[in-house]
């Protein structure tokens, strides 16, 4: 089996159809949704392109990150320290700001992270990402615990023209559908270009890329603030919808939830990280709307322990779907 | 190719010793290598030829010694460092990608050169394979991809570990012909067990026993020393 068909880089066309008719269902959704859920399917959009950024790392790089989180609540920090108290500020220059942010706290730490390899990596990046996390939870000019508050979403005018209204939640639907599917298309077009091939050789057999020329410590440093860049995206727009920033959003259970969502979906191919995200987000809304039982006289809230579900469904997945929900469209080749 | 190329020494290293704790695997071992030869190091399991190998691609530091590559001291350098210099390898144990295909294998060898890519495939005899993923290519072929990848980093220098390793006859008579094929352009340090390959491959042979050189010199002169007989050949080729 090639590498292609063992990550589906190549997508099977049935799967190709499946995903258009997701596209055509995602552009109709706000003509016919209400808010409640237009701001339900953004959220999951805004975490499709975090679990993409992670998918870079992990699926195409083999670097599995435990503290990717950490990148993604940076940028909705940097957000919530741009935004005056009063006042709206400019999408235009703060988007590129806490993308670059994130992307340069990826540069720093991945400058020492990835000296290691393994079971010492996913060591150094979680202890980072919590270093991160106390860093803000514990500091009261940072907002602290309870974290801060985002009060006005960011203004798209240019020279005083508005352009779309991002309190507008239609708005705000289409342009980060919009941000998910460049990303999608950016990292799609990037796995087939030399630098995407040559993390896939290092995912697969670092020590012979090393033998054949190449100094792979840069490409995974590449990798890495890429992957941190665009985990920041997600995280700017995750501040901006939510108006709210707060230090869980660097927590270890952030980064754990990304990656559940790649095993979800499928590794590798970018698809997969779309597919875990949203799948994550709606078996999380199932579990955690499961009913009261009532037994033996005492009554159970199943929707309470929606993690023991959720964990349940996950080792399903990973015992009969190796490569994620994506991979039971290709049996063929599994 | 002129004789002049013909001795032009590409590798050259002097008094390596590695050593592991009280150890000495290799033990102030020196060989030279010139294009258009083939040199192989033979010696009995555990003589210290894959860990000189290792030291000559860079994959392990020296305990001291210095290694010339192309007229330029590689000492301590990295392994992509020496690989960029002109220093081909393959392993002993099979190392390629294996879920990729042939031509993506040397594609990435070849640092996505799409002339050398073809080159070496086209000189492994792998053309028909293309497309094939690694995986699913038989061993002999396998060995084979690890040639081409090795040829398609463009070196001067070869150093192939075990490249008969686990081959069926007709599998190492392929192989034996492909290496006669490349043996004008390159300068090959060959570590083999197969007796037969190496005194029909090589131009000089250098044997090792407990990491240390005992004899180094032309084939003939190998089969006659009363020291590699004792210590390595024995009966089989008395």
């Amino acid at each position: 089996m090639s590498n292609v068909k063992a990550n589906l880089e190549v997508l099977p066309k049935g799967l190709q159809a499946a995903l258009a008719l997701g596209l055509i269902a995602l552009v109709a959704c706000p003509f016919i949704a209400s808010d409640f859920y237009k701001e339900m399917i953004t959220r999951m959009m805004i975490l499709a392109i975090f679990a993409m950024s992670l998918d870079l790392l992990q699926g195409v790089t083999g670097l599995v990150s435990l503290g990717h989180a950490a990148y993604f609540g940076l940028a909705g920090y940097a957000l919530a320290f741009l935004t005056p108290q009063g006042e709206a500020v400019s999408l235009w220059w703060t988007l590129p700001v806490a993308v670059l942010a994130s992307s340069l706290a990826a540069l720093v730490i991945g400058f020492f992270v990835v000296r290691t390899h393994g079971i010492y990596f996913i060591m150094v990046t979680m202890a980072f990402a919590q270093m991160v996390f106390f860093l803000f939870f514990d500091n009261k000019v940072l907002g602290g615990s309870d974290g801060l508050y985002i009060n006005f979403k960011p203004s798209t005018s240019i020279f005083g023209v508005s352009t779309f209204d991002l309190d507008n939640k239609t708005h705000f639907y289409f342009f980060t559908l919009i941000c998910m599917l460049a990303v999608y298309a950016a990292l799609r077009k990037l796995l087939f270009l030399p630098l995407g091939r040559t993390l896939g050789g290092i995912r697969v057999n670092e020590h012979r890329m090393r033998a054949v020329g190449y100094g792979t410590f840069g490409y995974k440093l590449t990798a890495f603030t890429i992957a941190g860049g665009l985990a920041g995206l997600a995280g700017y727009l995750f501040g901006a919808q939510s108006g709210y920033v707060n230090p869980e959003l660097m927590g270890f259970h952030m980064s754990a939830h990304a990656i559940m969502m790649l095993i979800l979906g499928g590794m590798g191919n970018f698809a997969g990280a779309i597919v875990g995200a949203f799948s994550f987000e709606i078996l999380l809304s199932l579990f955690k709307d499961l009913p009261t039982l009532e037994l033996f006289g005492k009554s159970i809230q199943l929707g309470k322990h929606w993690q023991l579900w959720m964990g349940t469904f996950i080792v399903l997945v990973v015992m009969f779907a190796r490569r994620g929900l994506l991979g039971v469209f290709d049996r063929k080749s599994a | 190719m002129s004789d002049l190329s013909r001795n032009e020494l590409l590798l050259s290293a002097k008094n390596l010793i590695k050593r592991f704790g009280g150890l000495a695997a290799v033990n102030d071992v020196s060989i030279d290598v010139y294009r258009g030869q083939i040199h192989a190091v033979i010696g009995p399991n555990g003589a210290g030829k894959s860990t000189l190998t290792n030291l000559l691609s860079g994959d392990l530091p020296l305990t001291s010694g210095s290694i010339k590559l192309v007229n330029s001291n590689i000492t301590g350098w990295s392994p992509e460092r020496i690989s960029k210099h002109g220093l081909g390898r393959s392993f002993q144990k099979t190392n390629v990608f294996l879920p990729f295909t042939v031509f993506e294998n040397v594609r990435l060898a070849a640092h996505f050169d799409l002339m050398r890519t073809e080159k070496a495939i086209e000189l492994a005899q792998l053309t028909h394979y293309a497309h094939t993923a690694a995986s699913q290519m038989s061993h002999g072929g396998q060995r084979q991809l690890e040639i081409a990848m090795a040829l398609a980093t463009n070196p001067d220098v070869l150093i192939l570990d075990e490249p008969l390793a686990g081959m069926g006859q007709e599998e190492a008579q392929r192989m034996i012909a492909l290496l006669q094929s490349i043996k004008p352009r390159y300068a090959i340090l060959l570590v083999e067990h197969d007796m037969d390959a190496v005194f029909a491959l090589s131009d000089k042979l250098t044997v090792m026993v407990d990491g240390t050189v005992i004899a180094t010199g032309s084939p003939a002169a190998i089969r006659m020393d009363k020291r590699v007989q004792a210590a390595y050949l024995g009966e089989a080729h008395e």
